[in-house]
């Protein structure tokens, strides 16, 4: 399976977050959005990606960007996890049917029945602007994403404007 | 892509927390968490490397707390760099490494006992402790990580590359390297 590129519209999806709630691709319209699909619940805190990514919840904020992580597992093991390890964000149950989404972005690994270890970043519009497979054992760390936020146009619109133009945007 | 974002971003500096000879052939940098425990478990091989390569190895810290998973490391990033202002960043660094398993149990109490034990002026740590600059110099530090790579704690940087795999073999790389400069 190969993922998603950039400029490809991304697949709307709408997934349980808690046993009551669910979250939408679509009620992010307007902002951009990282979703990061991740093997599992329970790796450990020390080198685990999504613990790097809860510290830099202020940071995807300044970048107009909602963190979504995704795996196949259970709403009661995301809550209990979420709960644990303190997450503000967002842990999307990609359950039933099992790895649905995890396979409409391309990001399935069938034999292991388990989400690979992939990033998306999503601009405003809906439209992939970025995506990257890390091995499946392999912490992909922040770095990819924070530059992808970086070079999106909604970003840089003060940097690309002339001063007083960028005054007037702002 | 991941071995561009592999890369030390921000290069040693005086900024920098430095160990060892500036002349040194390599250069390990850690980006740390000060109560974590797998950077407690690797501190006392950080300092085999240090003893076994001495002035051929320079060692930098660099402040990667995650705080959300460890309420007290921010805080204790905090207290390493107070101590720094007296002159006692590596004293201090020592302290909660060694000391770990018995501050973190009582937090903010547990870090008292490192100010005690390090005969520091108590009221002018907490003076310092509110000083701005050095939250600004932590919140430096784990940018200037999470731009490089950092993936978590402890990340370790060999002349300027991420590291990642055993001590063994890191030993091994440092030690070839300076063969090969000898």
């Amino acid at each position: 399976m190969n993922l998603l590129a950039a400029g490809v519209a991304a697949p709307e999806f709408t997934l349980h977050s808690t046993p009551d709630q669910s979250v939408a691709l679509k009620e992010f319209r307007g902002r951009n959005v990282i979703l990061a699909f991740y093997p599992a619940d329970w790796s450990p805190v020390c080198s685990d990606q999504l613990a790097l990514y809860n510290e830099l919840l202020d940071e995807f904020a300044r970048l107009n960007a909602q963190l979504l992580a995704i795996s196949v597992d259970g709403v009661w093991s995301h809550a209990a996890l979420a709960r644990e390890r303190k997450y503000h964000f967002p842990l999307l149950s990609d359950f039933e049917p099992k790895g649905a989404v995890a396979r409409a972005y391309g990001a399935y690994d069938a034999q292991l029945g388990l989400a690979q270890r992939a990033l998306y970043v999503i601009d405003g519009e809906g439209v992939i602007r970025w995506s990257y497979l890390s091995p499946m054992g392999v912490n992909p760390g922040a770095a990819g994403i924070v530059k992808a936020l970086e070079a999106l146009p909604s970003n840089n619109l003060q940097k690309a404007l002339p001063a007083d133009v960028a005054l007037e945007a702002s | 892509m991941l071995r561009e974002d592999a890369i030390l971003s921000v290069p040693v500096s005086a900024h920098d927390h430095v160990q060892g000879n500036a002349h040194a052939v390599v250069t390990l940098l850690e980006y740390g968490d000060l109560q974590c425990p797998a950077c407690g478990s690797a501190y006392p091989l950080v300092k085999q490397l240090q003893r076994r390569y001495a002035g051929n190895l320079r060692f930098v810290f660099r402040h990667f707390p995650l705080a959300q998973a460890h309420p007290f490391a921010t805080l204790a990033a905090e207290l390493a760099e107070a101590a720094a202002v007296e002159g006692q960043f590596w004293a201090m660094h020592d302290w909660l490494y060694e000391n770990q398993a018995d501050w973190v149990p009582f937090g903010a109490a547990g870090l008292e006992a490192g100010v005690r034990a390090l005969g520091l002026d108590e009221a002018a740590i907490a003076a310092t402790l509110r000083n701005p600059a050095i939250d600004a110099h932590i919140r430096s530090d784990f940018m200037g990580g999470v731009r490089s790579g950092v993936n978590g704690t402890p990340s370790f940087y060999l002349d300027g590359y991420l590291y990642q795999g055993d001590f063994d073999t890191l030993a091994h790389r440092i030690g070839h390297a300076i063969a090969l400069q000898a």
